[in-house]
């Protein structure tokens, strides 16, 4: 059995390196010091974090491009999905998935590539708009991926038995197919918001002035060097992501 | 049917258009024109941002970037194996638990993730912090803003990859053959070696095309972690459109590196079929 042990401790290991970066990051937001060295427990820094009125307009920012482009890619990757399911398109379904392997920098250039020459005919600027726009367009594989994992395991006979007993297509879909779905389309909805609210590398090239995110002062601050209010905002996050997940494996559970 | 197929099809299908071919198609018309004076682009066409690939001084730091990620790939492989086999071996009800842990600093902003090794490698660092107050080292170590912290930044980041297709491998595997390679007189090492290595080499494919493909387009990691001097392929794609303003430029390299991307997928997809990923 000694192989069983050695796996167990490497495991350990691995668990150790995976997660105690981020405890330690979240302990030391609790520090009195602005220094690694401990001295004591203080909430100076969630005071301090509170107190800043543009890490809180950021954050504003982010939650309203996180929902809006949440709901409308959950839409519409779910429309997708379906339609896909009953039957394949190959330049559709093989360019979503193009656009999931593309490497974040290269979709942020040439999306704003895109804006910076539609720019020249209309008199429009990056913005909101523009950071929902493309969180959408990113998004949308997202859904496609779970919702479709979802529709593999459902029953083609369901809809037609429906249908035989006089539903319409639209019915079949409404009231046997998109029940099923339910928890497949939670499941998207939270991963597109998760990639929504964490976004910076494209969201950072096609934002505009007044659409300044929270990942982005988050960057600018971590750049700026050692700063413990970042270490406050990153346990916050990190405990609203881990309450998001609970929430919805609840729901998943007790539907 | 069709009708209805085509109405659900259609806003997917007119963002996939707008928001993902066109832009794509527009970098590769940039790809061949030339640099304007106050950085647009202009006339005429040429080949001379592929050439300028070539130049050494951007070659450094192209062959950086696939060191850096096969050094990455290997390192998560290394890694994710055992304890892909550790998950597959455990208890059933287990099981969950220990994927639910690999998966859970994924769900968390890769910001702070990246924010997380700062915090520990800086020269005012938990690590140094904790050595000097120990004695053992008298001035900090330069632990941040070098390529070690990238390849660790990197294999932090992406180990998940790693570890899912490698465990969905290893369930799928017919236990028979560990035992039939028991009673025929191997030992675990061996059965390990000469039976579960072998059968998981599309496992280890998949994995490592996930893992390689996001190590090469890194931005974050390399930008965060590397400081200037270890910078990346992605880096250098945002420098050319941001300060250098050399727009073309910028897009031959992109295109450059989605052509590896999608060579890499294709060949896996052609050697495993499309239920590798």
């Amino acid at each position: 059995m000694k192989q069983g042990r050695f796996l167990g401790v490497f495991a350990a290991g691995v668990y150790a390196f995976l997660h105690v970066p981020l405890l330690i990051l979240c302990a030391f937001s609790f520090n009195r010091s602005k220094f690694t060295i401990w001295e004591g427990f203080s909430l100076e820094w969630y005071r301090q974090m509170f107190a800043d009125g543009q890490l809180g307009e950021a954050a504003w920012n982010s939650l309203v491009i996180a929902l809006a482009s949440t709901v409308l890619a959950t839409a519409i990757g779910t429309l997708c999905a379906y339609g896909l399911w009953k039957k394949n398109s190959k330049w559709l379904s093989g360019s979503l998935y193009l656009s999931l392997v593309t490497p974040e920098i290269v979709t942020g250039i040439s999306l704003l590539a895109l804006f910076q020459w539609v720019f020249r005919y209309w008199q429009v600027q990056l913005g909101m708009h523009t950071v929902i726009l493309a969180h959408v367009a990113f998004s949308i594989a997202y859904v496609l991926l779970v919702v479709m994992a979802r529709l593999r395991t459902a029953e083609p006979a369901l809809e037609d038995a429906a249908l035989d007993l006089g539903a319409s297509e639209w019915e079949a879909f409404r009231l046997v197919t998109l029940p099923i779905l339910k928890p497949g389309i939670a499941a998207a909805a939270l991963l597109a918001f998760t990639v929504s609210f964490d976004d910076y590398v494209i969201t950072s090239l096609v934002a505009g002035v007044d659409s300044e995110t929270l990942p982005m002062v988050l960057y600018a601050m971590a750049r700026r060097g050692a700063n413990p209010v970042v270490s406050a905002i990153s346990t916050v996050i990190f405990l609203g992501f881990g309450a998001l997940i609970l929430l919805s494996e609840r729901m998943q559970k007790n539907p | 049917m069709n009708r209805l197929r085509a109405l659900f099809l259609a806003p997917s299908a007119a963002f996939t258009v707008v928001l993902f071919l066109a832009p794509m198609a527009i970098i590769v018309g940039y790809s061949f024109m030339t640099r304007g004076v106050y950085g647009g682009v202009t006339g005429p066409w040429t080949v001379e941002n592929y050439q300028r690939l070539f130049d050494p001084l951007y070659g450094v730091i192209l062959w950086r970037s696939l060191v850096m990620s096969t050094l990455a790939t290997a390192l998560c492989l290394l890694i994710a194996f055992p304890l892909a086999l550790f998950i597959a071996r455990a208890e059933e009800k287990r099981k969950n638990i220990y994927l639910y842990l690999v998966i859970l600093p994924f769900w968390t902003s890769f910001l702070v993730r990246t924010y997380a090794w700062m915090f520990l490698l800086r020269d005012s660092g938990l690590i140094n912090s904790v050595l000097l107050s120990l004695h053992v080292i008298q001035k900090p170590l330069p632990l941040l803003y070098n390529e070690t912290a990238v390849v660790v930044g990197l294999v932090y980041g992406y180990l998940p990859f790693a570890v899912l297709p490698l465990y969905s491998n290893l369930e799928r595997m017919d236990k028979n053959l560990l035992e039939a390679a028991a009673d025929l007189g191997a030992t675990q090492w061996e059965t390990i070696r000469r039976v579960v290595l072998p059968l998981c080499a599309p496992g280890m494919r998949a994995a490592g095309v996930l893992v390689f493909i996001p190590c090469l387009g890194a931005y974050l990691t390399p930008d965060l972690l590397g400081g200037g001097k270890s910078i990346m392929i992605g880096n250098l794609i945002q420098n050319q459109f941001t300060t250098a303003r050399d727009w073309p430029f910028g897009a031959a390299i992109s295109l450059a590196l989605m052509a590896l991307v999608m060579v890499l997928l294709l060949a896996l997809l052609r050697r495993d079929g499309e239920e590798a990923l």
